[in-house]
């Protein structure tokens, strides 16, 4: 059996929700394995990271080294080629920063990739069976991966119930030493952080939201006049933004905000996880859309199958009239 | 500048609904509206302004069948001087390493300063810039939405959580995948599209690229997709049926009751 792992994200001293995630992953895929943490900062609050993921897991491999005083999956590259054993597997979370490592690791390590997991089926010999979705969500895939010579793992955070046993024990087996040269031809500069807008949503009670089937820039219009009718402030999906029609401060989504209304209304958002990922506190969620198969109606409590063109507009005058 | 930028032929998920087939093994794929994958139309674009600026020259470049021409002709309306079709029957069925094997042959043929990808397509897998990237031994970043020459050096952004904004030096040549947003594509009509009709396309195949076909294609794939199924879900939403007013009324309801209106 080959020897698993599970890449620790982390920042000033707090521990990603993912680390438990993968945790529950690594253990539905070796059900009897020991599973290593490795752990990768520089000095500060890296030892306290180190102890609370020892509880949990098996063992810990804490890399403490100037280069990742910022999470560099340049450099982490590097180092992890340097300390993995070969044919190994290895579990990161599918956000920006797995997204910048993994594929790379996995040419490196000469090993399978397999991105964006969302369920583990089994394992069959070296036939890891896993599932995907493709089309934005809206079909899922029977994917057969190959870990014959090791294999890089992303999995989709907040998808697999986090293992809070906090069965492991571990004791922290500090690998430094062993990561070689982890010199790179790219620099980490600044973090420029998000600029506020006219409206701050991650504080509004009632969000009207608004997604590609708005279909045109003139459009917008109708979602803003509901939400005046409501009493709710109006937010949007990426594609939105993406088209300058809204401003990136309105964006629910993890590359967005992150909000918590009581009640939000999808119009016209098929319900990407990425956007979904920006939903928090299991608000009452109402979705309008004209594709029955968005995924958004797996997701909401109430939904309405409909175009938003002509449904807004309907629902406004009805608002409006109870005023 | 010379850039390359690897784009693919998608089906276009916003104008169509993808049904899986009768045979579950693959979606249905007779009536569906292919386009250029959206990331990729943002890196051709990115490329473009970047040559406007600079100099240099772009070239587009695609693993498909014949089909996939039309994709490179209409990023070459955009302004890509020179298109590149990566075609053989070794090629069916790659995995994203495949398709990194096959691209990596296709950079090493030219002298290219940058290789832009868009940062994911259909599958949603993120993962041949990256695996390009280690393949050359370039540097690489992800989920690129800024882009500033400076000499040999680029400086570029990365979109990470919440708006936020990761900033990097990058050396040359390099590999980036570039996210949606980055800037606003500019519109391709029937007459661009025209304009490039006769432009020769080369087609090179793997003994072309040096590419070793058993490393390539379903044989090789350590990544293998079965079949596709539509997950059942539970119950899902409570679907508002009836008329317009009906379902008004029903949903006006639900708003007070849950402190949807004010």
């Amino acid at each position: 059996m080959a020897d698993i792992f599970a890449y620790i994200e982390h920042n000033q001293g707090v521990v990603d929700d993912s680390a438990l995630e993968l945790l529950a992953v690594a253990k539905k895929i070796f059900p009897d394995a020991a599973v290593t943490a490795i752990i990768m900062g520089s000095g500060g609050d890296l030892d306290k990271v180190c102890n609370d993921m020892a509880a949990s897991y098996n063992a810990v491999w804490k890399v403490d080294n100037a280069a990742f005083s910022f999470p560099d999956a340049e450099a982490a590259r590097k180092a992890l080629v340097n300390i993995l054993p070969g044919d190994s597997v290895l579990l990161l979370p599918h956000a920006h920063f797995g997204m910048d490592l993994s594929p790379g690791l996995s040419v490196k390590l000469d090993s399978a990739y397999a991105p964006d997991i969302v369920d583990i089926e089994g394992l069959e010999g070296n036939t890891l069976k896993v599932i995907r979705q493709e089309f934005a969500g809206q079909v899922s895939a029977h994917v057969h991966v190959d870990i014959s010579s090791g294999a890089v793992i992303n999995v989709r955070p907040g998808v697999f119930a986090a293992d809070e046993s906090k069965a492991g024990g571990g004791e922290v087996a500090d690998k430094t030493g062993d990561i070689g040269d982890v010199a790179v031809k790219r620099k980490y500069l600044e973090t420029v952080q998000a600029e506020a807008g006219e409206v701050d949503i991650t504080k509004s009670e009632v969000l009207v939201s608004v997604g590609r089937g708005i279909e045109e820039e003139d459009n917008v219009e109708i979602v803003f006049d509901l939400a005046e009718a409501m009493g709710a402030d109006v937010s949007c999906s990426r594609p939105i933004v993406d088209a300058k029609w809204l401003e990136k401060s309105r964006q629910v989504g993890t590359s967005g905000q992150t909000v918590k209304p009581k009640v939000y209304m999808a119009l016209g958002i098929s319900g990407s996880f990425q956007h979904m990922g920006g939903l928090k506190g299991n608000p009452f969620i109402v979705a309008v859309n004209k594709n029955p198969k968005a995924p958004i109606f797996q997701v909401a409590d109430v939904g309405v199958e409909a175009d938003i063109l002509e449904f807004v507009p309907e629902l406004t005058e009805k608002i409006q009239e109870l005023g | 500048m010379e850039i390359l930028v690897c784009v693919k032929r998608v089906p276009d998920t916003a104008e169509n609904e993808i049904e899986i087939n009768s045979a579950g093994n693959d979606i249905e794929r007779d009536d569906l509206v292919y386009s250029v994958n959206e990331w990729d139309n943002y890196a051709v674009e990115e490329a473009i302004q970047i040559v406007d600026k600079v100099g240099g020259s772009v070239t587009v470049v695609t693993v498909g069948d014949e089909e996939s021409e039309e994709v490179l002709r209409r990023e070459m309306a955009m302004g890509a001087e020179n298109g590149l079709l990566l075609t053989d029957d070794a090629f069916e069925g790659s995995d994203g390493k495949g398709i990194a094997s096959i691209l990596c042959g296709a950079v090493k043929k030219g002298s290219y300063d940058l290789i832009l990808t868009g940062a994911q397509a259909d599958d949603g897998a993120a993962e041949v810039g990256g695996m390009l990237a280690a393949m050359l031994d370039y540097p690489y970043a992800s989920l690129v939405n800024t882009i500033e020459v400076q000499d040999s050096k680029l400086k570029v952004g990365r979109e990470v959580e919440g708006g936020n904004q990761d900033m990097y030096e990058i050396e040359m040549p390099c590999v980036l995948s570039i996210q949606t947003g980055i800037n606003e594509p500019r519109y391709v009509g029937i007459r661009g599209i025209r304009k490039v009709a006769s432009v020769e396309i080369p087609e090179y195949g793997a003994s072309d690229l040096g590419v070793d076909a058993s490393s390539v294609g379903g044989d090789a794939a350590k990544v293998k997709r079965m079949d596709y199924f539509v997950p059942e879900m539970g119950e899902g939403a409570e679907m508002l049926e009836g008329s317009s007013d009906e379902i008004i009324g029903k949903l006006i309801e639900y708003l007070k009751a849950k402190g949807g209106l004010k």
